[in-house]
């Protein structure tokens, strides 16, 4: 007997549909993602491969027959061909009737023939509509000197802070994990490093480089008395991404390490092997999808980073940068600049589906077991006592960093004045930096509930629902991490300068604070989805079985059991898109108006003029601000969070 | 206190297809089951893991949807109703309590998608706490209460909303052996007290037996016996529901003579007398079903057989026999005063009258 799930199937689909307020949910949030991700996406792709524009040309060629246009017949059947009017509206006119006194259809040296011109087939030219589909943007492009040199130096940049970031966060994950480190002022100065670049505006690091080690630099200039010192390039941009990346990769590599069972590396001890053997042919190996899952990781937010390319790199132009300036530096080579972002989202694209698709999964399967008791820590002082000193120095001078940014501030004149004033927080407020502290403000603290709801439905959606485009609605909302923020800006522009297809459909949405709410929440959605999603997992399905068993509706489910279940992970959420909007640039600098000013791009171009005391002060403020955000939500969660226990021990 | 009117259940022709994650094959997790159980019974599903039985049960819950047949909650099909517009109530094997709800508000959830008036809902809730014993703890946070105390939690959350038929998933098999026990003792009394419809899924026999009016014995997705605990255990109508209830012997014989109800079987060279009840043949094998209970240990009998192991056990010593070429495990209760055989002794088997019954 054939097995047919045919009614099953169609017991699903009433079911699924006898919920609207589901159903609707989903409709919506397709719409929305597409629209908001996938439909930008498209027309950048679109704009690389797709030809629009009108073309004159003469007259005598059309008649002839040979100019490369499409011959249609008429009605009639004599040959015509389609020619745009001086309103740009196309006309089917036979070629017989071309000569004829068409009034306003020619074009003669310029102006539209009226009637009684005398028309002269070898004189006289008529406008068509050009619309064709075309590869030959890329190879344009890739000929394009300036192109060339930004994907090449992106690439090389990539590579680099990879290499760079990863071994950093291996040293200080390993320090963390098997090195006794006594000291409690060492130990906590390892958990603000962590902390701090992953929260910090993202040219904070650029600009403080530039006051330490550029030609003013305080260190180089005045301790070292170099006059000639250059930040500004390769090594800069490098240095200061790696310090901004490292970070991530230790928290990641920390938490495979932790999952390594000690008894394994105590067994290769014992049959004889040294420390380093130990390292070399057990930890190392067992860590390898995960150093790549790192690596690619960096690699990705390296080859989008926008900031501080912009703000460190001198003449040393990224992908990034060079998209930014194509679009803002007035050579209006769209198809180019599209062609470009494109190459750049390839770049990216690809880099996250090995590393979502691969190596997450290889780095799962390698290391499934627990560690089954804790590490016994080295405290072999050949082995403690370089790694701990390489570790603190470098966690000292991301500190240093920090602290030069208020003094930048502070000071009269970096690299002349030492003296401290509050001038520039008082230019600051003169000029209107109340106004970038408010329109930043208010822009991010829209994003923010709306992103962190979103994501809770989208992860509730996912985890917890079965239906058809469960699988795409995961994927897309997690697109929007491999999308470098200078791509979706320039999707948006591509996408909605003229409406939704060209047509003038939300137009009004383009350039106003709404698509930078818009902007906000499609950066910061696949953080929360996922943070969402684990903590989902985490939850028992018959818990929210058990409410639809009593009789809960899937939106009373949702408002009263999952959610408060996953507080925590939504006052992160809220939180994090917070943080992540009111420093965001990358996407945000290709569509903000004058009608709003933001700090970041504030920041950006007092850093460009030179007024590094104005764009510390804005800076110093923009810290505190993100600083008593995060600690809000810790006292948040502390209090008011969820222990998060759904399996229970039991106490008798 | 359940006013209405009690309803049961019926599965008429049921079945259920997954697909095989390893070999993408699809098979049949529940397969033409057909059952009636009646209003204010307790029947259970008793099978090994993978037999079908918690699929059928959520197929009643609606939290899966049946791929063939339709299912009956009294006489209204209920195929194609949400689980929350069912009315059903479940006991999940994880408890599945809310923890960021207190007791009361976890018994409470309920009555408040019903919109039961304040008063009502009070009264209610304190009439279930106390019939499950938890009164007093309403303010307690379910993670401060121990697994008995959360297993009768859920009882009384899936009860207080009056329910048509309560529906139990494996819910002690998180508790100790001994609290198991306590257990499913108040599970059958507070079911008798509200003489609500129950449907109780198990994979432990002793559960099963001690708890249902009836048990469906389940086996790769189709049922292999339904009946009382009574006639499951002495009556099984195959070599699996045999073994799967109880411990049990099979020795293979054939009968030699028929005698109106009773017959005459040869096992290993020798003959015994046994009840016929299915008027099996002249000529056939057959397998008699000998319960460890069912058999007598004595210097004179049927079946000559030799003890290879002999253990004492408190309540009972413990035996195991060779009959011609088949091991068989006896159990001896109150040996006291009864001969001890050893290991190495001859001694000879007879079947207790009534007592087997034959396949």
């Amino acid at each position: 007997m054939p097995m047919k799930t045919r009614q099953g199937a169609a017991l699903e689909r009433k079911k699924f549909f006898a919920d609207p307020a589901m159903v609707t949910t989903i409709a919506l949030l397709a719409v929305l993602l597409a629209l908001f991700i996938l439909y930008p996406l498209a027309m950048l792709l679109m704009d690389s491969v797709h030809v629009q524009e009108t073309e004159t040309i003469l007259l005598e060629t059309v008649l002839s027959g040979d100019a490369d246009i499409k011959y249609e017949t008429d009605e009639s059947g004599r040959k015509s061909v389609r020619v745009l009017d001086s309103k740009n509206k196309e006309n089917l006119i036979a070629l017989d009737d071309l000569t004829g006194a068409y009034g306003s259809l020619f074009v003669k040296n310029g102006r539209a023939i009226r009637d009684g011109d005398t028309i002269d087939p070898a004189k006289t030219y008529i406008k068509f509509d050009k619309n064709y589909w075309t590869l030959d943007a890329f190879p344009r492009i890739f000929k394009d000197y300036t192109f060339n040199n930004a994907f090449f130096n992106t690439l090389k940049l990539g590579m680099i802070t990879s290499f760079g970031a990863v071994i950093v966060g291996l040293l200080f994950a390993y320090v963390d994990c098997y090195v006794s480190v006594k000291s409690r002022i060492i130990k906590k100065m390892f958990d603000v490093v962590s902390t701090l670049p992953v929260v910090s505006p993202p040219f904070v690091l650029s600009l403080s480089m530039i006051l330490l080690f550029g030609r003013g630099g305080l260190i180089t200039r005045k301790l070292l008395g170099i006059y000639d010192s250059d930040v500004y390039g390769l090594s800069g941009i490098a240095i200061v991404q790696i310090l901004t990346f490292f970070p991530v990769c230790y928290m990641m590599l920390k938490g495979l390490l932790k999952n390594i069972d000690p008894s394994m590396e105590e067994a290769s001890r014992d049959m004889g092997a040294s420390r380093w053997k130990v390292f070399t042919t057990v930890t190392l190996p067992l860590m390898l999808p995960g150093l790549g899952n790192a690596f690619l990781v960096t690699f990705i937010e390296s080859v989008a980073d926008f900031a501080n390319p912009m703000m460190i790199g001198g003449s040393y132009d990224t992908l990034a940068t060079t998209i930014y300036l194509r679009i803002t530096g007035g050579s209006y080579d769209t198809t180019g600049a599209a062609a470009m972002a494109v190459v750049l989202l390839s770049i990216t694209l690809v880099l996250f589906l090995i590393q979502k698709y691969y190596l997450e999964a290889k780095t799962a399967a390698t290391l499934t077991g627990k560690a089954s008791r804790a590490r016994v820590a080295i405290t072999d002082n050949s082995v403690r006592i370089p790694l701990t000193t390489i570790c603190s120095v470098i966690s000292a001078f991301v500190i240093l960093m920090y602290i030069a940014i208020p003094f930048g501030a502070l000071f009269k004149l970096w690299g002349r004045d030492y003296s401290l004033s509050l001038k520039w927080f008082e230019q600051l407020f003169r000029d209107d930096g109340f106004k970038a502290f408010k329109d930043s403000f208010i822009l991010s603290i829209i994003a923010a509930p709306i992103t962190a709801l979103l994501s809770m439905i989208i992860s509730y959606l996912v985890v917890k629902k079965k239906f058809h485009g469960r699988g795409a609605i995961e994927f897309i909302s997690m697109l929007a991490m491999a999308v470098p923020g200078t791509v979706l800006g320039v999707g948006f522009i591509r996408g909605f300068a003229r409406g939704v297809f060209r047509t003038g459909l939300l137009q009004g949405i383009y350039g106003s604070g709404l698509i930078l709410v818009i902007v906000f929440v499609i950066r910061s959605l696949p953080v929360g989805t996922r943070s969402g999603i684990s903590a989902l997992r985490q939850i028992d399905k018959s818990i929210e079985e058990s409410a639809y068993d009593l009789g809960a509706g899937s939106t009373k489910v949702f408002t009263s059991v999952t959610l408060p279940l996953i507080k925590d992970s939504f006052l992160s959420g809220l939180v994090t898109t917070f943080v992540r909007s009111i420093t965001a640039i990358s996407a945000i600098i290709l569509l903000v108006t004058p009608r709003y000013l933001l700090i970041t791009c504030r920041i950006n171009e007092f850093a460009e003029k030179g007024a590094y005391g104005v764009a510390c002060a804005y800076a110093t403020i923009l810290i505190a601000i993100v600083y008593a955000a995060i600690l809000l939500m810790n006292l948040c969660i502390k209090y008011m969070g969820t222990s998060r226990r759904t399996k229970v021990k039991e106490i008798d | 206190m359940i006013s209405k009117q009690k309803k049961g259940v019926r599965l008429d022709q049921i079945s259920k297809i997954y697909i095989d994650p390893k070999t993408n094959k699809k098979f049949y997790a529940v397969n033409n089951v057909s059952l009636t159980i009646e209003p204010g019974s307790f029947v259970t599903l008793l099978g090994p893991s993978g037999c079908g039985k918690t699929t059928t049960l959520r197929m009643i819950a609606g939290f899966e949807s049946p791929d063939e047949g339709e299912i009956y909650l009294g006489d209204q099909p209920i195929n194609a109703l949400m689980p929350n517009k069912r009315d059903t109530a479940m006991v999940f094997q994880s408890y599945a309590l809310f923890p960021h709800y207190n007791v009361y508000d976890n018994v409470a959830y309920g009555l408040k998608l019903r919109k039961v008036p304040k008063d009502e809902m009070n009264l209610r809730i304190k009439r279930i706490l106390d019939l499950v014993e938890l009164s007093g703890m309403e303010s307690r946070m379910t993670n401060q209460l121990s697994g008995g105390q959360q297993q009768r939690v859920a009882l009384a959350r899936a009860m207080v909303v009056e329910p048509s038929v309560l529906l139990f998933d494996e819910p002690l098999s998180n508790l100790d052996a001994k609290l198991r026990v306590s257990m499913r003792t108040e599970i059958r009394r507070i079911q008798q007290t509200l003489g609500i419809t129950a449907v109780y899924v198990t994979h432990d026999q002793a559960e099963a037996m001690a708890i249902s009016d009836k048990i469906i014995v389940m086996n790769k997705g189709v049922i292999a016996q339904m009946g009382t605990p009574r006639e499951i255990y002495h009556h099984p109508v195959s070599e699996f529901v045999a073994d799967f209830i109880g411990e049990v012997n099979f020795l293979t014989g054939n009968i030699v003579k028929t005698d109106g109800s009773k017959c005459t079987l040869k096992i290993a060279e020798h003959e015994v007398i046994v009840d016929n009840p299915d008027s099996f043949p002249v000529g056939k094998e057959c397998k008699v079903v000998l319960r460890p209970e069912a058999a007598i240990l004595a210097d004179a009998g049927a079946l000559p057989c030799k003890v290879v192991l002999s253990c004492f056990m408190g309540a009972y010593q413990n035996y195991h026999v060779m009959v011609g070429n088949t091991l068989v495990k006896l159990a001896d209760y109150c040996p006291v005063g009864r001969k001890t055989y050893e290991v190495g002794d001859t001694a000879f088997l007879s079947f207790r009258e009534g007592c087997v019954h034959m396949l």
